[in-house]
């Protein structure tokens, strides 16, 4: 059955709207997370649906409620940014034995499915709301806030999963194979970019604009791994706990240069799952509530095939705006940033449009800042999720570790008191992003 | 560089036409007063799908940034790497961008700023040929 997507009159995507409605009103407790693969091995019980399930329920015990409480759940069903299967695709042998069947075969392996979930989680039965969130688990944290805040949902829950199959992300396969090219992506894909070639385009119409250079990034690379091999939840912990030095960084190999290796992030499985909820059930929660002050919207004004500098900065300057206006704080209440990295190169433009540390200064000094202590120790923690740089492809980390920063419990827990903070995902002219808070606003 | 042929479609065949008739065209809506490019079916400003029109291009732009492919995905351009692509801001709207493969320029020897002028390579699949750029010395 399909559900419905998160309606665009939601959306604060534009200037002037003033305080957000929902301010104070939607909390943040559970946290939960499934453990992380390279790729899939083909197991049901490893399967994107299975690490979904997995992560549901270690949200909700770490909220300390039971599954009967849980009364919506807002699900962002995409589960790869690269090349996966048809829905229609059946499963691998045996799967049926494992998991009920919804109404395509391929829900819970390469496409989220809220019914598939229900079918398979018999103990949510009091599941009255149910909204996609697509393309971006952001998204999905926007639909849920507004919808606890408008009483839609009492107790929701917010889940993304996320698969990743064997061979190379489209490098020699699909599309990419043919010798001939046919819808929207003919405009670019025949000049074979690889992903991270529109980003980092832009990085160097940056450099060239403020006279950077590429290597002003490796602070920020490094300080993110040895965030991100904090996090026992993280892929490079589990899986490759080798830190990366500021001489790797600099002689890696280029993928479309000035874009390396690391300024790429690596795609894996993995899920998480987050509980909302209202102030007042959160105080029968077993973690301290993290309120959302605001969010906000962009998305690609873009005229050509790939966007330009200026409209990265216009679209990020007006998404600090809008947070900022929604939320009744500023630049100088946040005690740290955790916007998206997945590519590196864009980090800044995110940075850049909330001030964050701009100590006056509006646009081109992010790479300077790299270049101090951006660490969690230092004044000015940048990415201290390590997002998807430290932790493997999800576009969920930094979100992740905003709510557990706030509740004090994040495993690379910002050394000075962490009251404001801000994340969004994923690209700078296509944002949600949220601004949480410890305390209620005032 | 073998490109692969674009294979056109309903909304974009002006275009690909026009390529094949080494002549460059873009939407204008005539409304918002500025052209958008790649085709959509109305316009991204304001919506409207009769304000759209095709009109010719002057040809004329300008390198505004560059990258160097070491790792393509697409199977036909990964002998040929490391490879140029350019972005190119068109001079009758700027804010319009273009790739190339800039024939002709070495390597990461890239012109950032140059002039550039179109001109229109055959893609080999299919014969449809395509936009693209040259520095203008």
């Amino acid at each position: 059955m399909p559900h419905p997507v998160v309606p665009r009159e939601w959306f604060r995507n534009k200037e002037g709207l003033g305080l957000w409605e929902g301010r104070g009103k939607v909390v943040a407790t559970g946290v939960g997370t499934s453990p992380t693969a390279r790729r899939w091995d083909e197991k049901p019980e490893t399967s994107m649906g299975a690490l979904t399930i997995l992560a549901i329920r270690k949200a909700i015990a770490d909220a300390g409620i039971a599954p009967e409480e849980i009364d919506g759940l807002v699900l962002t069903p995409e589960s790869t940014t690269g090349i996966s299967k048809d829905p229609n695709t059946p499963p691998p042998p045996g799967w049926e034995k494992h998991f009920k069947m919804a109404s395509f075969p391929q829900a819970g392996i390469t496409r989220g499915d809220i019914d598939w979930l229900l079918l398979n989680m018999p103990e949510l039965k009091n599941v009255k709301f149910m909204m996609n969130g697509p393309i971006c688990m952001s998204v999905s944290f926007v639909a849920a806030a507004e919808a606890v805040a408008r009483g839609l949902t009492k107790t929701c829950l917010v889940a993304r999963g996320w698969h990743n199959l064997a061979g190379r992300y489209y490098v020699g396969v699909g599309a990419s194979a043919l010798n001939t090219a046919s819808g929207r992506f003919k405009y670019s894909s025949i000049w074979g970019l690889p992903a991270c070639g529109t980003t980092a385009m832009v990085f160097e119409e940056y450099c060239r604009k403020y006279g950077k250079s590429h290597d002003q990034m490796a602070n920020f690379v490094v300080t993110s791994r040895r965030n991100g091999l904090m996090n026992p939840d993280g892929y490079y912990s589990q899986h490759r706990p080798e830190m990366i030095t500021v001489e790797d960084y600099l002689t890696a190999r280029w993928i479309a240069k000035p874009a390396n290796i690391y300024d790429n992030d690596l795609p894996i499985m993995a899920a998480l799952a987050v509980v909302f909820t209202t102030p007042e059930r959160a105080r029968d929660h077993k973690q301290k509530p993290v309120y959302i002050l605001s969010h906000g919207q962009t998305r690609p004004e873009s005229m050509g095939v790939v966007p330009t500098l200026e409209q990265w900065e216009r679209s990020t300057d007006r998404m600090g705006r809008i947070l900022y206006e929604g939320a009744g704080v500023g630049p100088d209440d946040l005690d740290f940033e955790n916007m998206y990295d997945g590519f590196t190169l864009f980090h800044q433009f995110h940075l850049e449009g909330l001030r964050y540390a701009a100590r006056g200064e509006k646009r081109g000094y992010a790479l300077d800042l790299y270049e101090t202590d951006i660490s969690i120790e230092g004044p000015n923690p940048v990415s201290p999720s390590g997002g998807n740089n430290g932790n493997g492809r999800t576009r969920w980390w930094n979100h992740r570790d905003s709510i557990l920063q706030l509740q004090g419990r994040s495993p690379s827990q910002i050394r000075k008191k962490a009251e404001i903070g801000v994340s969004g995902a994923p690209m700078p002219d296509s944002c949600d992003a949220l601004i949480w808070s410890a305390k209620p606003p005032v | 560089m073998p490109k692969q042929s674009p294979i056109p479609d309903e909304l974009d065949k002006p275009f690909y036409d026009a390529c094949n008739a080494e002549r460059l065209v873009a939407q204008y809506c005539t409304s918002c007063r500025r052209y958008q490019f790649p085709p959509r079916p109305r316009c991204i400003r304001c919506g409207k799908d009769t304000a759209v029109e095709w009109r010719p291009l002057s040809g004329r732009g300008r390198i505004i940034s560059r990258v160097v492919v070491y790792d393509t995905p697409t199977s036909s351009l990964i002998p040929g790497q490391p490879f140029n692509v350019a972005a190119i801001a068109l001079d009758d709207e700027p804010e319009i961008i273009m790739l190339s493969h800039l024939p002709g320029t070495p390597v990461d020897q890239v012109p950032v700023g140059a002039a550039v002028e179109v001109i229109f390579e055959t893609t080999p699949a299919t014969g449809q040929k395509v936009p693209e750029w040259r520095v203008i010395a």
